[in-house]
């Protein structure tokens, strides 16, 4: 019973940031330690530093950008007006030779998949530039490591294996199968329903996401490693760059690339657009679990 | 009908920003965020976008709360630690 | 313009006078706040409120999403898809933004045991010294 308490009030201290022993001592030390870097006269400072005058230019300043952004929204063309600028020949363009050009169902899918893939390449380009970015600052490497942090790192993870939440692992096991499906689903359908390789990819990421908050990190490390991170995301990004460049080649637009289109609402239609749909799936995906990892632990 | 649906709506999402920010506690700022997210998504379903409202819906109110909470528990911030 | 033709007329422009009121609070908050996590939670306010000033604009009233219908052919009978597109890729670009901001914030914290950006501008300054 005493047991079962303590290990309770761990785990608690645990969800709430706490560590137990000396490593909580020594970050107060640590902190105090920083704090003595305040000089004395903190208030004067601050007050120097933002001071009134701050204030009142943030206030003016904001309060003019949204009297004169109200202003411009009173003259724009009314909500769902049909005659909206916006709505002219691009539009109709895409979405009446949209299902004939492009193959796809989707208009949406069909644009930023075909029309404007391009844009999409460099978008999941900014992914990967944004996961690489997080890596470079989060990951424990020579010289990002700090003492006490390991200290409770290793006191996190044996907390983890202990206190193993059975009702969070037969809810994971139940639903995680559901999540990783429909987020395939999602993936392969985008070009003939709602979705897409963006919402798809993050649905499977919140799925390893899932299994790696309920399980352990360690078990998802069973068959998703730096390696496959790597090789993943490369591999998509290639093989986007590629069937694009391949679609560039024979002339971009409207011309012949001799892919079949196929026949729309079929699942092998509209050419590229599975293929890139696929791709994008899988960079998303494999970002979202990266991000998630490497701010739990720092490293994938 | 429908426009009083949409009013309540961009109410709850004006409500849900100015208490997201003006909270004490991180934690509470992090989860009323995470409620803006989910208010958002069914206004991109009412404006006929069902692929934003998908998208929105994972990543808006699932992986970003889960990146902040991550980021709570790094900088000790999950105790009733006060703001300011 | 009277009281009337006004009210009119900001009832029918609701989600564009919500997405200026949402980037005026996010704006506020961004340059107001001395904590960071409150910063990026503010930036990322005001991320969606152009968001939602985008897809406003493309919404058109009794029109149905743009997936093709059988039988349903022709510009008029769908909405604008250009918006939609523009902020799907918008949305999860903002997303990995906002990770970086934060590993940014984790990384400071490592080194200065605080988020409020303040402090951290004294200490940065008493360090410079």
């Amino acid at each position: 019973m005493s047991k079962k308490t303590d290990a309770l009030r761990r785990f608690s201290g645990w969800v709430n940031g706490e560590t137990a022993g000396h490593a909580a001592v020594h970050r107060e030390a640590a902190r105090i330690e920083h704090k003595k870097l305040l000089p004395e006269l903190d208030e004067q400072q601050r007050i120097r530093l933002f001071s009134w005058q701050y204030k009142l230019v943030a206030l003016v300043v904001c309060l003019t950008v949204v009297a004169v952004l109200l202003y411009t929204v009173f003259h724009l063309p009314l909500f769902g007006d049909p005659e909206n600028p916006a709505v002219n020949e691009v539009v109709q363009r895409y979405v009446e030779d949209g299902l004939e050009e492009t193959g796809a169902v989707n208009m949406v899918a069909g644009m930023i998949l075909d029309y404007r893939a391009f844009d999409t390449f460099g978008e999941s380009s900014v992914l990967f530039l944004a996961v690489t970015s997080v890596m470079m600052l989060l990951l424990r490497d020579a010289k990002n490591i700090v003492r006490d942090e390991d200290v409770q790192e290793e006191h996190e993870r044996i907390i983890e294996r202990q206190t193993s939440d059975i009702i969070l692992q037969k809810v994971t096991s139940l639903v995680m199968p559901c999540i990783m499906l429909f987020g395939a689903y999602v993936v392969l359908n985008g070009h003939i329903s709602p979705g897409g390789g963006f919402s798809g990819g993050a649905v499977m990421g919140a799925g390893l996401i899932l299994l790696g908050a309920s399980f352990g990190i360690d078990k998802v490390r069973t068959f998703f490693t730096m390696k496959t991170f790597r090789r993943i995301t490369s591999t998509a990004l290639l093989c986007y760059a590629a069937s694009k460049a391949y679609s560039f080649f024979t002339g971009a637009n409207g011309l012949e690339t001799g892919i079949p289109l196929g026949t729309p609402g079929a699942i092998f239609s509209s050419g590229l657009i599975l293929v890139l749909d696929i791709c994008v799936g899988m960079v998303v995906a494999c970002t979202m679990y990266g991000f998630y990892v490497l701010f739990s632990r720092g490293e994938i | 009908m429908s426009i009083i649906f949409e009013l309540l709506l961009i109410l709850a999402l004006i409500i849900c920003a100015i208490a997201a920010l003006g909270s004490r506690r991180l934690l509470v700022t992090v989860v009323i965020f995470m409620a803006y997210s989910l208010i958002m998504s069914i206004i991109w379903a009412l404006l006929q976008s069902p692929d934003l409202a998908i998208t929105e819906a994972a990543v808006g109110a699932g992986v970003t709360g889960i990146l902040f909470f991550m980021t709570l528990k790094k900088i000790h911030a999950l105790k009733g630690t006060k703001d300011e | 313009m009277d009281l009337h033709a006004f009210l009119t007329k900001a009832v029918s422009l609701r989600f564009e006078i919500a997405a200026v009121i949402l980037f005026g609070i996010g704006f506020m908050n961004l340059m107001l706040r001395h904590n960071l996590i409150k910063k990026i939670v503010a930036f990322n306010v005001m991320d969606s409120s152009v968001f939602l000033f985008l897809a406003s604009q493309g919404y058109i009233d009794g029109r149905i999403a743009p997936i093709a219908r059988e039988g349903i052919v022709g510009a008029e009978h769908y909405v604008n898809p250009i918006p939609a597109g523009l902020v799907l890729t918008g949305i999860v670009v903002s997303v990995s933004v906002s990770a970086f901001f934060l590993a940014l914030v984790q990384r400071l914290y490592k080194h200065y045991h605080t988020v409020d950006f303040d402090e951290i501008m004294i200490m940065a300054k008493k360090k410079v010294d």
